[in-house]
Formats: structure tokens, sequence, C-alpha cells
């Protein structure tokens, strides 16, 4: 069963094939055997007791039973949530995020919880305070991050989905490096409740999965206005399981500053032939420009080291999570976020702080919201041209292990693409599609606010007419 | 050197009496076990989001009308950021450049009547922090064995109201504060009890050669608990301030504490001081855009405010500046004045309100809105005053009678025998025999020391037990002694 997609899993069990007791087993076993690192921690028993319990219910409601692993950024009941971090080392929550208990009201059952870059800053799960995740395709690569658990739990078949959080790029990076679907969806679409801030103006949840169908349905049960979160929106129209198969009319914009020389040659074949299945299926390819962006990097490294400063100003050791004993309150704070927060987290921690330090103010973080409002502009352009726009989800293929550590620039440069999406606000996913030198590479496509559907329909059309096979090498199916 | 003049500014915080916290559902409390009023969100666990308390919104939108300010269309909260125990998000949500209300005006008017006009500069919405307990030792922080925070009062919807430096004297700060306070009472915002901490004023404090217009190097008193402190406070810092320039010296900005024991002033560290908050957009939040429908019907609802009730009182009755103060402490007490005021003489409600009446309820602990002393009871007591059935002394122990039963003044006054005695023939046999018992002293009156008829007067009241209407007795003692 561990080889099926979530559809075809609630197909199994509603035909009583399966019980959820048995699947959740299945993926426990796939789950507690990871060689690829995806998993900080299992909630077994948990899950057993949730899926014996769903089996005896007599509502089915329309997720019932079915396994879904959460990355550690989750506010998960009574189940360690660290963030990646030492800093909230055997932490355990009192509330659930809401994003979770919609799907728990739905009858998921989170089976665990999976490892990230600390406090979601990174590119390939490397800042775990934990450990490595390994990417499925290949072992000696990062699966991408800062959602690397739960990217590679889905591409490993140890879930057949899982949740994620989207920064900068953190939900379609690790999807393009793993060779599966991940997708972000409009500020405010899903209740931010309960996720462990990393930059609050820029954090989205969204799904993991092997399908863009599954995609689709695990978002239909995300989205909507929570009162718990004053930036969540009121959704326009239900979140549809998109069944397309041609593209007849569609304008799709090739984004020309993402199809450069930064790019490797293997990624930007892989999106043209892509671009190529959209004019077979029907629809057009035109470039497109989108100016501002090459400045997304730069703003994105103010705005979010800036939110963070303040967002994991919390973290102090006083009321939650381990400190350091130390003598003085100033000694108890140093002490304590000195030793346990990693040096990435420290790095951008002090960027922040330092961008919004008095004097400097107007002159980084003023300036990167001006900046941030050229780029909303820019895709405004661009959609009066064309209904999505196109680019690769990252300019490289998996990168190998240990390969960026040393220089954050570099490591930055993952997510030149998928960035200037997220200071937008806009809704986007990453599909594969296609391999270069056997690993996958992930086609991004972005589209208006709200247009989830459109993005949906559009991905799963050339899903279907790609048929990239999603099983990596050496996982069994 | 010519003089130096005290130029002043305040920021008033003030704790809304809202049913719930300013960005979570808990409820507000005073004085309930630490710790029992906290959630994820007034704890800062990770994840979780503020949400804008609307009450909040209205309360302070309220004061803002009430204080004649711009209303923002849309403002924003920032982060306020700074390390602290009692602040579990190491920031403290505020409000920044764009705030709820903008400029307005306050007008407050001295016991002479003067009037002292100071320019609102902004009031915003915040969230309190938490309260830091030290134990052992003297209670202080220095010297305490350990910290306890209690997060009850964390997250409590705070207003702050900042003024122009358009103040000149303690003295006006502290008539300043008194009346805002009363407005605030009476748009019943706020508990605005400064032992409690619900209210609490900062003063800014810079003195300048009289008649400059620049403004000179400025301190800042901090957290004043009682309008006396406050201003026996500034009173010292504008000393302290005068000396350091008398000597030779500059005044250095800086935040000062006043040690009331003492007497003295105190720089904090300014290690302390040494803050950048780093204010930073409130991303978690949306604008606070109020709809002027909103807000329209809120201006119209406003009551009565004591400035304009103390000008009418004044104007129309015409009571002193100081009665119409003191009569507008509270809400409570004005709602009774007005009252006794419209079935009495405004004159003889004011006095015997501020006087007699609160001299006797005190020692009972009550207030006049709370007893038996109905605002009707009052006026037909001093209706019975007025037309000469009782004497002042009689009125008041028809009052004390009043207070303790709760009958009506009439029907005490007919069971007591409280009624003055202006029979004139009971009254000539009184002073013949007092003339003849008192010799004396009818001779030394007789003899031109007119002083001798107050001594009578008394010696009549005694005798019966201040039911004589001291005019006719007054007059009667001449008769009979010079003129019989």
């Amino acid at each position: 069963m561990v080889g099926l997609s979530a559809e075809a899993q609630i197909a199994a069990l509603r035909a009583g094939e399966v019980s959820s007791a048995d699947l959740v087993e299945e993926q426990l076993a796939r789950a507690a055997d990871d060689p690829w690192g995806s998993f900080l921690r299992l909630d077994a028993d948990g899950a057993r007791a949730r899926a014996r319990a769903i089996d005896a219910a007599p509502e089915r409601p329309p997720l019932a039973g079915i396994p879904i692993a959460v990355k550690d950024v989750l506010s998960t009941r009574d189940i360690e949530t660290t963030c990646g971090s030492r800093i909230l080392e055997g932490f355990r929550p009192v509330y659930t995020a809401t994003s979770v208990a919609r799907l728990e009201a739905a009858g998921a059952v989170v089976i665990g919880k999976t490892n990230m870059d600390e406090f979601a800053m990174g590119s390939s799960t490397e800042n775990s305070a934990y450990q490595l995740t390994r990417n499925p395709w290949d072992a000696d690569r990062v699966p991408g991050g800062s959602s690397g658990g739960s990217a590679a739990c889905v591409a490993a078949r140890q879930a057949p989905w899982s949740l994620g959080s989207d920064t900068g790029g953190s939900i379609r990076q690790p999807a393009a490096l793993c060779g599966i679907v991940g997708m972000k969806p409009t500020y405010g679409a899903v209740s931010r409740y309960g996720l462990i801030a990393f930059a609050s103006s820029l954090d989205q949840i969204g799904p993991f999965a092997r399908t863009v169908r599954d995609a689709a349905l695990l978002l239909s049960h995300l989205v909507g206005r929570d009162p718990l979160d004053s930036t969540s929106l009121e959704w326009p129209e239900p979140v549809r399981v998109p069944t397309a198969e041609r593209l007849d009319g569609l304008r799709v914009g090739l984004v020309q500053e993402l199809m450069g020389e930064g790019t490797e040659p293997g990624v930007r074949e892989a999106v043209e032939r892509a671009m190529g299945v959209v004019e077979d299926l029907g629809g057009t390819v035109v470039p497109i420009s989108l100016p501002s962006s090459e400045q997304g990097l730069a703003t994105y490294y103010v705005i979010a080291p800036a939110e963070c400063s303040a967002n994991l100003a919390r973290f102090d050791g006083i009321r939650y999570g381990a400190r350091v004993a130390a003598e003085t309150l100033l000694e108890h704070y140093e002490g304590t976020r000195g030793a346990l927060f990693g040096p990435e987290v420290k790095r951008r921690i002090m960027l922040g702080t330092f961008a919004l330090a008095s004097g400097y103010y107007d002159q980084y973080y003023g300036r990167a919201q001006r900046v941030r409002t050229l780029i909303v502009r820019d895709f405004r352009e661009a959609f009066a041209q064309v209904d999505l726009v196109a680019s690769p989800t990252s300019p490289t293929v998996a990168f190998r292990l240990g390969e960026r550590t040393d220089d954050p620039y570099q490591m930055y440069l993952a997510d030149i693409c998928t960035i200037p999406v997220s200071l937008a606000g806009l809704p986007a996913l990453s599909i594969p599609c296609g391999l270069a030198d056997g690993l996958p590479v992930g086609l991004q496509l972005a589209g208006p606010a709200f247009s989830e559907n459109r993005l949906l329909d559009a991905a799963h059309a050339l899903e279907q007419a790609i048929g990239f096979d999603t099983l990596p090498p050496g996982v069994e199916g | 050197m010519s003089a130096l003049e005290p130029v002043i500014g305040v920021e008033i915080h003030v704790q809304l009496r809202t049913r719930t916290k300013m960005f979570c559902g808990c409820e507000l409390s005073f004085g309930d076990p630490p710790n029992t009023h906290t959630c994820p969100v007034c704890l800062a666990h990770p994840g979780v989001l503020p949400v804008t308390n609307r009450e909040a919104v209205r309360l302070a939108l309220e004061i803002g009308l009430a204080l004649g300010c711009e209303i923002a269309p849309r403002s924003i909260f920032h982060r306020k950021n700074y390390f602290y125990p009692d602040l579990p998000k190491a920031y403290q949500i505020s409000q920044y450049d764009v705030p709820l209300c903008g400029r307005g005006r306050f007008t407050a008017v001295a016991e002479d009547g003067r009037e002292i006009p100071v320019g609102i500069t902004r009031v915003h919405l915040e969230e309190d922090a938490a309260k830091l307990m030290h134990l052992g030792g003297s209670g202080r922080r220095a010297g305490a064995e350990r910290s306890a925070v209690d997060f009850n009062r964390g997250g409590t919807p705070l207003v702050e109201i900042v003024t122009e430096p358009d103040l000149t004297s303690a003295a006006d700060v502290a008539v300043f504060l008194r009346q805002l306070r009363q407005t605030l009472l009476f748009l019943g915002v706020s508990d605005c009890n400064m032992e409690e901490g619900s209210m609490r004023a900062d003063a800014n404090v810079s003195v300048r050669p009289a008649g400059s217009t620049a403004l000179g190097t400025k301190t800042e008193l901090k957290n004043m608990n009682s309008f006396r402190f406050l201003e026996r406070g500034i009173t010292a810092e504008v000393e302290r301030q005068r000396a350091t320039i008398a000597a030779g010296g500059r005044v250095v900005q800086e935040t000062v504490h006043f040690e009331p024991e003492t007497g003295e002033i105190h720089p904090l560290r300014s290690k302390e001081e040494a803050h950048d908050y780093r204010y930073l957009p409130e991303p978690d939040l949306v604008p606070v855009a109020p709809d002027p429908a909103w807000v329209d019907g809120l201006r119209a609802g406003l009551p009565e405010l004591p400035q304009a009730l103390r000008a009418r009182w004044v104007g129309e009755m015409g009571l002193s500046h100081e009665d119409a103060d003191v009569l507008t402490e509270s809400p409570e007490l004005a709602a009774y004045f007005a009252a006794v005021a419209a079935e009495a003489d405004p004159k003889a409600a004011a006095n015997w309100v501020r006087g007699e009446l609160r001299a006797q309820l005190r020692e009972r602990g009550e207030e006049p809105w709370q007893g038996n002393v109905t605002p009707a009871r009052l006026a037909a007591l001093l209706g019975l005053l007025a037309d000469g059935t009782l004497s002042v002394p009689g009125a008041k122990e028809a009052l004390a009678e009043v207070i303790a039963t709760g009958e009506e003044p009439a029907a005490v006054v007919a069971r007591r025998g409280l009624g003055q005695i202006s029979d004139e023939g009971e009254l000539t046999a009184l002073v013949d025999r007092l003339l003849a018992e008192h010799a004396a002293q009818a001779d030394q009156l007789r003899s031109g020391k007119d002083k001798v008829l107050g001594f009578f007067v008394g010696q009549a009241m005694k005798a019966t037990q201040g039911r004589a209407d001291p005019g006719a007795v007054s007059r009667l003692v001449r008769e009979r002694a010079l003129g019989g």
C-alpha cells in the first residue's frame, strides 16, 4: 500500500481492502526504517490508536485513516516539536496547529514529525541540529530545504503526503530536488496558527505529494479563514481536485531572468522540454521579464532576517524549551541563545537585528519593503499578459551534502527562483518535469493570488503528459 | 541669570476595562492567584498569533474622541523589541508611527478658574507586560533571592496618552492628570486605579529660561504611582535641573526615579537605558481601520464629560470651580449631585454633598450613591433646612438618622422632635431664664460687649439640643437684656 497515492489509499480503505490500522502500520514500518533521516520522531503509538479509533468509528470523514507526516515546524499537542533546534529540545506543545487540527478533523493520521533546517532557515536541511536528511534519489545529496524531511519521506514512500512550510521556497525547492509535487498557496490561504514563525509576512503552509491531485486534495482541507490568524483569508472558491488534460488557451510566460547562466544546462533543458509539452497541450508559451526579481534575493535577506530577529526572540529558555544555567539575566540570555541556536540561525538573527537598528531601518528594511512592492508590480504586469509564469524551481539539481555549507551565499542562491513569488505572496507549485544527470528537475508554475485551481489544473495536465516516474532508483515502490 | 521655567509633558498608561486581553481570549483579573489567566498566546508559545481585541479598539477610540483627537482611518501595530522576563515574546505589540488617534486637546481648569490647555500628541493601543515579583530580600530586585513572573497581567490592553510639553508647573500637571482621570472614569474605559497600576504616569521634564521657546534637555521621571508623588517628583526634578544649571553643569537626557521616602532623585543606570527598540511593523496583524460610521456612532454616544459638566455647573448654578471640580471626581458622584441639585438649592446641595454627607458616610465606608441617602432624601432634608423647619445642627442629626435607618427626613424630624424651635413665647421664656442664670454676662452685654451675644446663643442651643432658631434667640437676647 505504501506505493499508492493518498487518493488510491483512500479508495482502498473505502473499498474495505485495507483498514486504517494496517495502512498506518505499513507506513510506520517504512518510516521507522529511515536510512534517509526523514523523520525526527514518529508518534507510532498515537498513530496506531487514532487509526484504530477511525476504523471503529461509524463516520468516515474524507481523509479517514490516511497517514500523513508533518514538518517539525508545526505545533502538535503532546508530541515533541523542536523546529530542528536544540533550543526546543524536549518541548511538548500544549496545542495543535490549526492546519494539523483541520487535517485530523478530516480523519488524517499524523505518523511523525519530519526533519528540517533549524527554524526553517536553510535550503538543504543540513542546518538541522539533530541529523542530516539524504535525498532518496542519491544518498550523497541533499533533499533541499528547509522542508527536506517532508519532501524525502514522500519521495521514499514513507508517507503518501506531508505538510511543509515555505518562506522563500522551503516547499517548492525540496519538492523539486526530491522529484515530487510541492505547493505554496497564496499568502493567507492556510492559517499560520501553530506554525512556528520564521518570517511572518512570508511563511505559508502547504502540501507535498507524489501527484498533483493528492496535493490539491490535501490543500482543499487546509485553506480558509481561521479566527486565530488575522492574516488568514476567506477562501473564494473550493480547491478542486483537478481533472484537466488540455491546456487550450492557457498563456504561460517563461521567466527569462531565471533561464540564464545561473541555471544549470540540464535544468534549462528539462524546463524547455516542459514548455514544449505546454504547447503540445494547446497552450502558448511567451518569454516574459520580471526585472525587479533580480533584487529578490537581497530583498528577502533583509525582510526575512528582520522578522526572524523578532520572532525568535521569545526563545529565551525562561518559559519552555532548553536552557543553559547562568548567574545573571544577561548571562542566561547569552548563554542559552548562544549555545542552543545554530550558526545559520544566529547569522540571520544578527542580520535582522542590524537591519532594524536605529538609523539603519530606512536604508535596509524600508528599502527592502519598497523593492517588494516593485516585485509585486512586476508580477501584476506579467499577469496582464499571461495566465501563469513558469521557471525552474531550483537553478540546480540536488547538490552534494556539505557542498555549500561553508558558503552561505551559494546556499542562498538555491532559492533564487522561488523567492520573488514568496515576496509577492502568490501561489506557486513545483512539479517534476524530467531528469538531469539522473536527478529530478522541478518546474515552478506561479499564478495570481487565489489562482490555485488554475495552477493545479495546469500542473495536472502537464504531469499527465510528462509522465515523470516519481520512484527513486533503489526505493521500493 | 534669568529664571528657569519648567516645561513638562506627560505620558499616561491606562489599562482598559475590557473583558479579555488585548490579543488573546484570557480574562482580565486583578488579585487572582498568579498565572491563572494565561494561554499559549499570552505566554508566547511557539507558533501562536495575536488577534486584536475589538472592544479595546472601541475604548481607545472613545478616549481619542473625548480628547478631540483625529482618528486615523488606518493605523498599524509595531513590534517594540527588548528582552526582559516580563515580556514573553521579547517584543511588545504597540503602535509607533501610525497611532489610532492623532492630535487632540484637553483643557484642564484650575481651582481659580484658570485654564490649562494641553495638546494631546497621540493616543495609541498596546499590551501590558507581565508582573515580576522579587522574592526574598527587600522585595526589590536588588538583593532578591529569586524572581518570579506572574503572567496574569501580561497582555492587558493599554492605552498610552502622550501630551505635548505644554505644562509649566508640577501643580498644573497634578490638575491635568486628575481631570484627565475624571474624564476616563466618566467614559468608563478604565478603573484608573493608580495604586493597583491601572493608571500610570511618566513625566518628561526640562527647564528653560523664562520667555524662551527652545526646549531644554529633558529627563524622564518614570512610573509614579500617585499624583502626589508625581507632583513632588516633578518639583524635585525641576529643582535638581535648576541647581545643576546654576552650578554650571548640563542636564543629561536620562530616566530618573523619585524616592518618595527621601524626596531624592536618582538616575536609573544608563546601561539599562541603552535600548534600541528596533521597531518593526507587526506582520501578524492586519491594520486597524475603523468604519467611519462606527466612529461617528461612538462620538455621538459619548457621555457628558466632566469638563462640560463643570463649565455648566459653574455657569448655570453658580458653583465655585473648586466645588465643581470635587463633584466631578467620579461619574457616580456627579450623577448623585446632579440629582440632588435638580430638587434643591444647588449651592447648598454642593456644600452638603461635599461636606457633611461625605464626612458622615466616610465613617461607614460608604459613598453617597450607595447608602440610604437617596438624592430625593437629601433634597428633602435641604428643603427642611431652607424653610426653617430644621436648624443646621438639627439637619446634621436628621441626616445621621436617615443614613442609619433610611427613613424619610420629614419622618425622622417628626419622630425625633428635631424641628427648630421658633415659637416666640417658648424662646422668650428660655432667654429670660438664661439672662437670669448668667447675670454677669448679661451685665457685660448691657455694658456694650456684643461678643457676649454669642455666648447666650450657644447656651440656648445647648439647652435645646440645637433646636432653637439662632436668629430669633439672638434678637430676643438683645430685646430682653437691653430694650426690656
